[in-house]
């Protein structure tokens, strides 16, 4: 049971996630934009972050970046939810630092797979 | 109650009005209450009395005693209102009935319900589901949707401003 | 799943509003990254709700617009008004399409293809292929191997890390776990890169493996789990047959070995973990749902649906539950008090007991603005449709027009906001329809050019007062008599006041427009308007100046359940009338009495004569006295027209929750609904507006004409 945050502006999103990843008994918190989803992140460390790409105010490659300047995220998984399966948006999580991502829209087994892979 | 089509009985609660026994399915009261003054509502029937509060809940009284053109009884501590649950239209209202007194719960079978004859004059038959004999005694089955949804209530007409 | 399917509708239907008022905003010519920004935003999370759904072509539509709005930020294209035009339509098809969706009603896919033809054709760059939704798989995955491919008995596998893998967030213990899943699995790790301890920075990886999968595994397999941390490491897969297999088996074994050797030697040495030590975690807060702190911003626009559903969910802000949750603390704190006094009562705790229930009726009066605050929304979700609305009418009317709004912010409840819809869109449509001019006639006119429609909203007195105005033509009262003549509904000889003329603009089926347009003269009329309002227990009045302009003013209550209510006493029967449409109470002087053509009394208010109904007639009820001098007049008004009730005696004036009398029975011509007096028994509420209205029609227009003419005389 890890306790990860998630990060979409999108509340069917956050919901979806949610319920596959309740199925595991982890505990979420979800922000609906990553300016808030990064101030929830220094409050209180996280096991995993889960972000949306687009988002209103702070965006989840930027909000990947200012994860990893923090101390307590330097190795921390971070996963970026795309929607295409462009080689080119898998770079730019890459380079902001995630750890891996999840295309939308995810096959809940896929998801905790992953979410597995990643908490061990 | 079982489903076998013969057998099928139905519990009623009869009342006393006059000389009379009368029954409504028990299905459709809601409860048995005392005397309330009800706020009379202007030009409006007779027998409608007027409205109470019923928790909370706006309900029309209407007297069966003068629905049926009977003479009036004076209302006060032992009067009895029954509150009946009447479909209307699509919805479904609350309704009292005021009568003398409350007598009994029966069990009638539908096998046993004998058709109305023709009264000529005091109840109009559409109100009537039926006539049953209970110990003895005849009790008219009332229809109570008919009774309290009447052209003359006009209940189900839409007023427009 | 459904839930979660009707949030997908209502977040989708937001954010297409949401593109609609951006796209709104752009102007032409000008580069707006940001509000262009937004739009493709909205635009990308409709795709991808719909993915989830697998709706076909909401995704395959949205990806397109999304294309172009992608051109367009990266300055492909120019913002044109024809641009905006087919955004805009691309908007409603949208719209319609999930409406479609979400009702399970058929929709025009042929419609749909066609407008997206319209996108596609501007586009600069081919479509690329929207996401496969079908197959959520790793992307990297090719079409899988065809199944004659005979499968290695083991895979040698070689992965070389970069220093800075662990930073990404990736551990290889977790990469190797999953390979665990795929076979046995024999690890060696090489630890030759591994710097002295005090050289040691921890964050870098500076071991490598080699891998041993016996297994019957597919290639595809092992990439996919590595897949993250492509180009973070050297990886290379051998695979391995019988022979191969077992003779690297016997070099990792060597290898293993070797390595054991070296770590026992070096137990002296202080112990160096295979994985860097995780930085000092800070404690965990204690576990607060957070979801409540995702919090509104004021930048962002809620917008209701413009297709209101009488939506059964509302957004609260936290801040007012916090405050009901306050209020509903202290209640409690009352009611213990309270408890307290009556446990041992006696008349010396009187004064305790006093001051508890005025802490109670303070209490209850708290929540009950506090509740009613909950139903309440700003009138912006109303008045944001309108631009749009305006934008549209106004080209195809050939006119132009400028909405200015004001007032957005004040509130009022959401059932009225929601009934008040339709009504508002019908008088703007009219205002655009018959109020405002054409171009050449505003310019004939000496008037600017483009006309001006102003929707103001405020709070006046415990009611949220509406006002559309427009600069146009006002209302020809020349004409609506003219008209009012033809249509039998008034004597040629009759000599109307403004506000009778303007009653008749309410009458159904009446039009003083010389065409009927399209738009606002069929099916929805005034009098339905007027009626919606006064369902509403509002009213609306006009105002307006031949070649100047016209102003509708709409009064609505900001509660439906509650009114102040003033008590009226007639005979032994207890009435209340709303305190908002009494304008004053007073004894009657015989001296300032008349009586008209032997029926009709008049009473002189200062410059003005008021009828006089006397409602224990109208009611059939036997009053104390039936001698005018003896009791109350009150004057109410409603709609511009004012009565005179005859009523016995004033009593208190309290707030009244209404009770409805058609639940249970049913309208009643004069009688808006009911009340429970503290005593518990009903008491029954005067509708002013109908008594009115009962009043002049009974007696016939033409006999108060005749009332205010005899009574000049």
């Amino acid at each position: 049971m890890a306790y990860i945050l998630i990060s979409d502006d999108s509340v069917a999103m956050r919901q979806m996630l949610k319920a596959a990843l309740l199925v595991e008994n982890h505990h979420i918190v979800e922000a609906d934009d990553g300016l808030i989803a990064l101030n929830l992140a220094k409050t209180q460390v996280f096991d995993l972050v889960i972000t949306d790409v687009n988002m209103p105010m702070l965006d989840g490659l930027s909000l990947v970046r200012e994860l990893r300047s923090l101390a307590a995220y330097q190795f921390k998984p971070i996963l970026v939810l795309t929607t295409e399966s462009d080689p080119d948006k898998k770079k730019l999580a890459k380079a902001a630092g995630a750890t891996g991502w999840l295309v939308k829209p995810f096959d809940p087994d896929k998801l905790l797979a992953a979410v597995k892979k990643v908490l061990g | 109650m079982n489903n076998e089509e013969t057998k099928v009985a139905n519990k009623y609660l009869t009342f006393v009005l006059a000389t009379e026994e009368y029954a409504v399915d028990i299905l459709r009261v809601q409860e048995i209450k005392g005397w309330n003054k009800p706020t009379p509502i202007p030009n409006t029937p007779e027998y409608l009395c007027g409205v109470i509060n019923l928790r909370g809940t706006i309900v029309p009284i209407i007297d069966l005693r003068l629905r049926f053109g009977l003479e009036r009884l004076p209302y006060g501590q032992m009067t009895v209102i029954v509150v009946v649950r009447v479909n209307s239209g699509n919805k479904e209202r609350i309704m009292g009935i005021v009568v003398d007194a409350v007598s009994d719960v029966y069990d009638i079978n539908e096998a046993e319900v004998k058709p109305t004859p023709e009264f000529g004059s005091v109840i109009n038959i559409e109100f009537v589901k039926g006539l049953a004999n209970v110990s003895e005694k005849m009790i008219i089955i009332l229809e109570i949707d008919a009774l309290l949804n009447s052209d003359e209530l006009a209940i189900l007409e839409q007023t427009v401003h | 799943m459904t839930e979660v399917r009707q949030l997908f509708f209502e977040e989708s239907f937001e954010n297409l509003d949401m593109m609609e008022s951006s796209l709104l905003d752009l102007e032409i010519g000008a580069v707006d990254k940001e509000l262009i920004n937004t739009i493709f935003r909205a635009a990308h999370s409709i795709k991808g709700g719909a993915g989830i759904f697998k709706f076909e072509h909401v995704i395959n539509f949205a990806h397109t617009v999304e294309t172009l709005l992608d051109e367009l930020r990266n300055d492909q294209h120019i913002v044109t008004q024809h641009l905006i035009d087919l955004l805009l339509r691309g908007v409603d098809t949208l719209r319609a399409l999930l409406k479609a969706l979400q009702t399970g009603q058929e929709y025009k896919t042929d419609a749909v293809l066609a407008c997206q033809q319209e996108f596609t054709a501007l586009l600069i760059t081919p479509l690329t292929p929207a996401a496969e939704h079908a197959h959520p798989h790793a992307p990297s995955e090719e079409t899988p191997p065809p199944v004659t491919e005979l499968l290695p008995v083991a895979w040698h596998i070689r992965f070389k890390p970069y220093p800075r893998l662990l930073q990404t967030g990736n551990d290889p213990i977790n990469l190797f776990r999953a390979l665990d899943a795929l076979g046995e699995l024999q690890i060696c790790a090489d630890s030759s890169q591994l710097p002295e301890l005090a050289d040691l920075d921890f964050q870098n990886c500076y071991l490598s493996w080699d891998l041993l999968l016996i297994g019957a595994v597919d290639k595809a397999a092992i990439t996919e789990i590595f897949e993250w941390v492509e180009g973070d490491c050297d990886l290379e897969l051998i695979p391995l047959d019988k022979d191969s297999l077992a003779e690297t088996r016997a070099t990792m074994n060597k290898a293993i070995e070797a390595n054991l050797a070296k770590q026992l030697q070096a137990v002296k040495k202080p112990e160096v973990s295979e994985l860097p030590a995780p930085p000092e975690t800070p404690p965990r807060l204690s576990a607060i749902p957070i979801v409540n702190e995702v919090q509104e911003k004021p930048a962002h626009n809620e917008h209701l649906s413009s297709h209101i559903n009488e939506a059964s969910s509302i957004r609260v802000g936290i801040d007012k539950i916090d405050a009901l949750i306050n209020i509903v603390g202290e209640l409690v704190i009352t009611q213990s008090m309270l408890d307290q006094v009556g446990e041992d009562f006696s008349v010396a705790r009187l004064e305790q007991l006093r001051s508890g229930l005025a802490q109670l009726e303070r209490n209850t009066r708290e929540l009950q603005e506090s509740v009613m605050r909950i139903r309440m929304l700003p009138i912006s979700y109303s008045f944001n449709r309108f631009p749009r609305l305006v934008h549209d009418l106004s080209t195809q009317l050939g006119k132009k027009v400028e909405i200015k709004l004001s007032g957005e912010q004040t509130e009022l409840d959401k059932t009225v906001l929601e009934k008040m819809s339709d009504p508002l869109v019908h008088l703007v449509r009219n205002a655009l329809d018959h109020g405002i001019e054409l171009p050449e006639q505003r310019r004939a006119a000496g008037k600017p050019e483009t006309g001006l429609l102003k929707l103001h909203a405020f709070h006046q007195g415990g009611n949220i007062m509406i006002q559309i105005s427009d600069d146009g033509a006002g209302f020809n009262l020349e004409r609506i008599h003219q008209k009012a003549v033809e249509k039998g509904l008034l004597h040629p000889e009759e000599n109307p006041s403004t506000e009778q003329l303007y009653e008749f603009i309410f009458h159904p089926g009446f039009s003083t427009a010389q065409q009927v347009s399209d738009l606002s003269g069929r099916g929805v009329g005034m009098d339905v308007v007027r009626r919606n309002i006064r369902d509403l227990g509002g009213t609306i009045e006009i105002k307006s100046e031949i070649g100047k302009g016209s102003r509708f003013s709409i009064r609505l209550p900001l509660t439906l359940a509650i009114l102040d209510g003033q008590l009226v006493r007639v005979g032994n029967r207890i009435y209340i009338l709303s305190l908002l449409s009494i304008i004053e109470s007073l004894r009657i002087q015989p001296s300032l009495l008349s009586v008209l053509a032997g029926k009709a009394e008049v009473y002189r208010v200062r410059d003005e004569y008021i009828p006089i109904l006397r409602l224990y007639a109208l009611f059939n009820i036997i009053p104390s006295t039936t001698q005018l001098e003896q009791g109350i007049l009150v004057i109410v008004e409603g709609e511009g027209q004012k009565i005179g009730l005859f009523v016995d005696e004033l009593l208190s004036q309290q707030q009244i929750v209404i009770k409805s009398l058609e639940t249970n029975y049913k309208q009643i011509h004069g009688i808006s609904g009911a009340t429970i007096l503290g005593d518990g028994s009903v008491a029954l509420i005067l509708d002013v507006a109908g008594l009115i209205r009962q009043f002049y029609s009974s007696n016939r227009v033409h006999t108060f004409s005749e009332l205010s003419v005899g009574a000049m005389t």
